[in-house]
């Protein structure tokens, strides 16, 4: 079983949505429990990913199929320190994203379901495709469920939202297509592992291919200025869809800058990094006085995205494994938090049918328990230590300070906006006096509950013993800042 | 003990979990017992290491936890260092903190006038997060490097978040105007911000210092390539020769960090309004522990600031400025509390000036001589509030000690400890930093005495007005009674280790032993640093005439606050409409929060207005993003019209192709 586990993991979902078709439609919560039991088992086949993990092994759980033998095309998946958690944040967000819309969802919950499901497996597909093609597949085959999701069960500007979430994605990805065309007729082969060992380009052509990469990883992490699509999205998209896109396809983004860009062009990593670097710092800021701004608690938290995106850009172009790792693990610790206070909205949105600021206040006396959990999901991304955001933020300015002291004191000097505005939601949502228009809310029921704890747990893990994290992580890490560090001293 | 030291730390971990878990269930007596009893189970277990280390003559011993990160060169073991100072600072935090525990199951209760008991609405609440800043200031204060004492600086920072506002949903107060008499028109005061809004200044004013801090540790990782102490430390001698100045950026970035959270200025100002908390977080956390880190942070890196000469007395020179500075505006304030917090900054400032001048053991004298002394002034403070139903303004009170015997006579003993008054525990300490200034710098130690003088008279200034005198308020007065048990034996205890407290230090003409310094001589870099308190380059007439020069000061101070709060109280009110002005200015706090809003909070607030609705919404999204989109339209629908459906318009279009073709043909 072992060696088909990620096949598996693609496959399940699908096995999903069949038995979602032939569901009658009425029986909405046997819809809904068929979906999330499939997420579960899905999220539970990952789990041996991590203690079947060799620390430092390179790929594993690799599968290799002929696909297109014509072409020398190859269905090739496999893991590394640096998507093994990106799958595993995947499969738990996944199955956190479909219990909560539970009750958010009434409307053709049956397709609902199913672009959930589809949308896991095109997720999953691209964190562990090992092949260029198969992975721009599933890269462009997950815009689809989520700019339905958005358009079909969005809010009021959901056709304009899902309309420029795809464009502007696609026109990301249009350069990559042809750069990967590029790669794949000097390389002869589309195999990334086959194309890392034997590829030798010119230098110039490193730097333009480089570029067409990361524009499309930009768009989507996404850095300053390329971000706009974000806040539109997430506003629309309902609460699910925010927890994945936040939590996960921001991801692909960055983890597409350090599974393709940086090794497959590590001659063109000296000269973007000042730039990148500048757009990160200049995003750090520039999202946290953004988000501060805003008077909708949902808005708000798309905009610290951008914010906490560009540490994880910082980290990775910090040129050192301390600074690669904590970001690898910052992805991990984004997709939780950002996840959490999207739910947490969500849980507010679902009663309310508003995320203005000026519609609560006070409403922690009407619900102590949402408070408490709303304040950790809070002070999560606030990067409290103990908690996961510490881990990732603090050792990310930490490996960024060795090279780059002036970009690591603007980002650090980005936390103490990030205190200003989550602080400042806190207080809007929960302190201060009562707003009576809060009367009818009720406290979390046992299925948000089972939703926020596992979260939280989470936070708490990560941020007391985040070595069970970094053994896995750093072997990988460190391959790769050697592999930038060699080609770039042989290039001198 | 020693082994087991990290049960400190558990102890209070397991209270916030039971406390958080089931404290609203199971009801407040629970609560009650449960909260002080792990603290003072912490404490129990800090005196067997206490014990320990006696008997192994103060040697180190690190008990070490788990790995937290290894990620090439940068590696964190979590490890517990018991030593002289951690030890020193496990005892006050638990000690001084199971009481004001124990004082706080009262202080949280209101009882009616039928004797009711009412527990505050988040009791259970209350206790669990005041166990877990006792479980975050023993990270701080045991980790044996400087990611855990970052790890503990932030937790105790966010604790004292929700604990100033633990009544969140309270508004903002007004004060009343000050009466000048005469029919001068009356001083207007600012209002008080909410405790939501002042947990939150408190939190982010305090991320500003800690960037400082933050910065100072990767500069030390990047040094040293390590965090922990020991190896930090034992790197200092041989940087102090290669790389001096990086040795002082460290020193000066890491003061950034205790000036925040220690109340110094330029970053002092969350402190004040740090008073909306409940009074038993005043005292636990914003006069006797949290805030005195920075004081420890800089004893903990003795060795980095001896060898920064020019930062340390940059230190002690901001100590000094601040120690006065906080003293003048306490002189006019009309809240108690607040009279006792600005007194706080401006003891905190007496510590910064001591460790600033090298004088470490005589910081580390006046840190715990101070929780014992401002920690029973605050509970004090409480004890009025709690009898006057929350009332905190002095002009409201008078008369006092008539009915509250017992609060009336631990203030006043409190206030003789802060006042300096000879062989009080404020006494010993105070000298010493006095007389460590001295050799330093005689300006230094003339803006301590000043210091010293002015804290002697608003310290008695606030005693006379609140508990000497007529009642002000009869209403109140009729229903003020003296405190519970739990509040009476917090003060008793407190006032008796203020009283007693400067047997740590005598000096050393004295020819006694001084317990603190051969206490905490271990931690110090041996060699060229002279750490010894008792041995100080002044002759025993010198010391002994700066002595009687405090001392007298000391006295004055309260013998002016006398005539002028008791025997005349016409006099301060003729001195105050003289000087209206500096008046006016002292009760506006010198107007700083005024200019930190006008300058930092509101451009902060516009800029980001500015960047949300001009550059994110209009430049990029609108004009760039949205701009593009519309112009690839419009040049789809232009283009579009060439495609008119006529045949005859694209047979013409065929016709002038063959024709340029052909020309081009011809004419080449």
């Amino acid at each position: 079983m072992s060696q088909f586990l990620l096949s598996a993991l693609l496959i399940i979902p699908l096995i999903g949505v069949a038995l979602l078709v032939l569901i009658p439609r009425e029986n909405k919560d046997v819809l809904r429990w068929t979906a999330f039991i499939t997420t579960l088992v899905n999220f539970l086949v990952s789990l041996p990913l991590y203690f079947n993990f060799q620390s430092g092994a390179g790929y594993q759980f690799e599968e290799f199929a002929a696909w297109i033998p014509a072409l020398n095309i190859n269905y090739h998946l496999g893991v590394d320190g640096l998507s093994l958690f990106l799958v595993l944040l995947t499969t738990f967000l996944s199955a956190v994203a479909v219990l909560s819309s539970f009750s958010a969802i009434t409307e053709q919950v049956k397709e609902y379901m199913a672009l959930m499901l589809l949308l896991e497996t095109a997720m999953l597909g691209v964190f562990v495709s090992l092949d260029l093609f198969l992975f721009y597949l599933f890269w462009e085959a997950s815009l689809i469920p989520m700019a339905l999701l958005i358009g079909r069960w969005g809010g009021e500007r959901r056709i304009y939202a899902s309309v420029k979430f795809i464009i502007y994605t696609m026109a990301g990805s249009a350069l990559m297509l042809v750069a990967a065309l590029v790669l794949y007729a000097w390389g002869g082969t589309s195999d990334l592992p086959v194309l890392l060992q034997t590829l030798d380009l010119p230098a110039w052509l490193q730097v333009w291919l480089f570029f067409a990469f990361a524009l499309a990883f930009a768009v989507k992490v996404p850095l300053f200025p390329l971000h706009t699509w974000l806040p539109a999205a997430h506003v629309e998209a309902p609460t699910a869809g925010s927890i994945i896109l936040a939590g996960v396809l921001l991801k692909m983004g960055t983890y597409g800058l350090m599974r393709f860009a940086i090794p497959l062009f590590p001659a063109a990593v000296p000269v973007w990094t000042p730039l990148l670097v500048t757009l990160a710092v200049i995003g750090i800021i520039y999202g946290a006085l953004v988000a501060l701004a805003q008077d909708a608690a949902k808005k708000l938290v798309a905009y610290s995205s951008v914010a906490h995106m560009g540490f994880i850009v910082l980290g990775i172009f910090s040129g050192g494994p301390q600074g690669m790792s904590a970001a690898v693990l910052q992805m991990v610790n984004h997709g939780l938090s950002t996840g959490m206070l999207f739910f947490m909205v969500g849980v507010l949105y679902e009663q309310r049918h508003s995320r203005l600021f000026s519609d609560y206040g006070g409403i922690w006396v009407k619900v102590p328990v949402f408070g408490v959990f709303f304040i950790l999901a809070a002070l999560s991304s606030v990067g409290l230590p103990g908690m996961n955001g510490f881990v990732g933020e603090f050792v990310i300015l930490l490996g960024t300070f060795k090279v780059n002291w002036v970009a690591a004191a603007f980002g650090t000097f980005g936390i103490v906006l990030a205190a200003w505005y989550l602080l400042t939601a806190v207080r809007k949502l929960l302190f201060g006096p009562f707003n009576p228009a809060n009367s009818g809310l009720r406290d979390m029921n046992g299925r948000e509950l089972a939703i926020a704890v596992s979260l939280v747990v989470l936070f708490f893990v990560i941020g007391l013993f985040p070595q069970l994290f970094f053994k896995h992580i750093t072997p990988a890490t460190d391959a790769l800042a050697e592999r930038v560090n060699t080609t770039i001293l042989a290039w001198r | 003990m020693t082994q087991l030291i990290w049960l400190t730390i558990a102890f209070p971990i397991a209270g916030v979990l039971f406390n958080g878990l089931l404290g609203r269930r199971l009801g407040h007596r629970v609560v009650s017992v449960v909260g002080p009893l792990m603290v003072l189970a912490s404490f129990v277990v800090g005196v067997g290491a206490f014990a320990d280390l006696l008997a192994r003559h103060g040697e180190a011993v690190n008990v070490p936890l788990w790995t937290w990160a290894a990620i090439g060169s940068f590696e964190v073991n979590l490890s517990l260092l018991v030593d002289p100072l951690s030890v020193l600072m496990v005892l006050v935090v638990t000690g001084v903190g199971f009481l004001i525990h124990v004082y706080a199951t009262e202080y949280m209760v209101h009882k009616d006038e039928s004797g009711h008991a009412h527990p505050d609405r988040d009791f259970a609440r209350f206790f669990t997060f005041l166990n877990l800043f006792i479980a975050s200031m023993l990270v701080l204060v045991l980790g044996n490097n400087y990611l855990m004492m970052y790890v503990g600086w932030e937790l105790v920072g966010v604790c004292s978040y929700l604990l100033i506002g633990f009544w969140y949903d309270r508004p903002s107060e007004e004060q009343a105007p000050i009466d000048l008499g005469e029919g001068a028109e009356p001083v207007k005061l600012p209002p008080l911000l909410s405790p939501a809004a002042s947990g939150m200044k408190a939190f982010i004013v305090n991320r500003v210092g800690d960037v400082g801090f933050a910065l100072g540790v990767f500069l030390i990782w990047t040094t040293f390539g390590t965090l922990q102490f020991a190896d930090v430390f034992s790197q200092v001698p041989h940087m102090a020769e290669a790389m001096p100045a990086v040795l002082s950026w460290i020193a000066l970035l890491l003061f950034i960090g205790a000036m925040g959270k220690s109340a110094q200025i330029p970053l002092y100002v969350w402190l004040p309004d740090a008073m909306a908390g409940p009074t038993p977080v005043s005292a636990l956390i914003h006069a006797a522990t949290m805030v005195t880190a920075g004081v420890y942070m800089i004893v903990r890196s003795n060795v980095i600031y001896s060898h920064a000469p020019g930062v340390s007395m940059f230190v002690a020179v901001i100590g000094a400025v601040t120690a006065l500075f906080a003293a003048t505006i306490a002189l006019v304030q009309v809240d108690l509390k607040r009279v006792l917090a600005y007194s706080t900054v401006s003891q905190l400032g007496y510590m910064f000036m001591a460790v600033g001048v090298g004088a470490y053991t005589a910081g580390m004298f006046h840190l715990t001589t101070h929780a014992f002394f401002k920690a029973l002034l605050f509970l004090g403070a409480g004890s009025v509030m709690h009898a006057l139903h929350d009332v905190i303004d002095i002009r409201r009170m008078g008369g006092l000690k008539n009915k509250m015997p017992v609060t009336w006579l631990t203030f006043w003993i409190g206030g003789l400890a802060l006042a300096g008054f000879p062989l009080m525990s404020g006494f010993f300490s105070k000298d010493e930093i006095l007389a460590k200034a001295f050799e330093a710098s005689p300006v230094l130690w003339g803006i301590g005495v000043l210091t010293a003088g002015l804290t002697a008279f608003y310290t008695f200034r606030a005693i006379f007005i609140a508990f000497h005198g007529q009642p002000r308020d009869r209403h109140l007065y009729d229903h003020a009674h003296e405190s519970g048990p739990a509040i009476r034996f917090a003060l008793v205890v407190l006032a008796a280790l203020a009283l007693v407290g400067g047997v740590l230090g005598l000096p050393a003409f004295l020819g006694l032993p001084h317990a603190l310094d051969s206490w905490l001589a271990p931690i110090y870099a041996t060699g060229e640093h002279a750490a010894a308190a008792g041995e100080h380059g002044l002759s025993l007439g010198l010391e002994l005439g700066l002595m009687a020069t405090s001392a007298t000061v000391a006295v004055l101070g309260i013998v002016v606050a006398y005539f002028f709060y008791v025997v005349n109280p016409a006099i301060p009110r003729r001195m105050a409409r003289s000087l209206r002005p500096v008046f006016v200015l002292l009760a506006n706090k010198y107007y700083v929060d005024e200019l930190y809003n006008a300058v930092f909070v509101q451009p902060g607030l516009k800029l980001a207005r500015g960047m949300a609705q001009g550059v994110d919404a209009l430049l990029i999204d609108s004009v760039l993003v949205d701009g593009l989109a519309r112009l690839v339209g419009q040049i789809g629908r232009q283009v579009s019209r060439l495609q008119t459906g006529y045949l005859r318009h694209y047979a013409l279009a065929t016709f002038i192709g063959v024709l340029i073709l052909v020309g081009y043909f011809f004419l080449r």
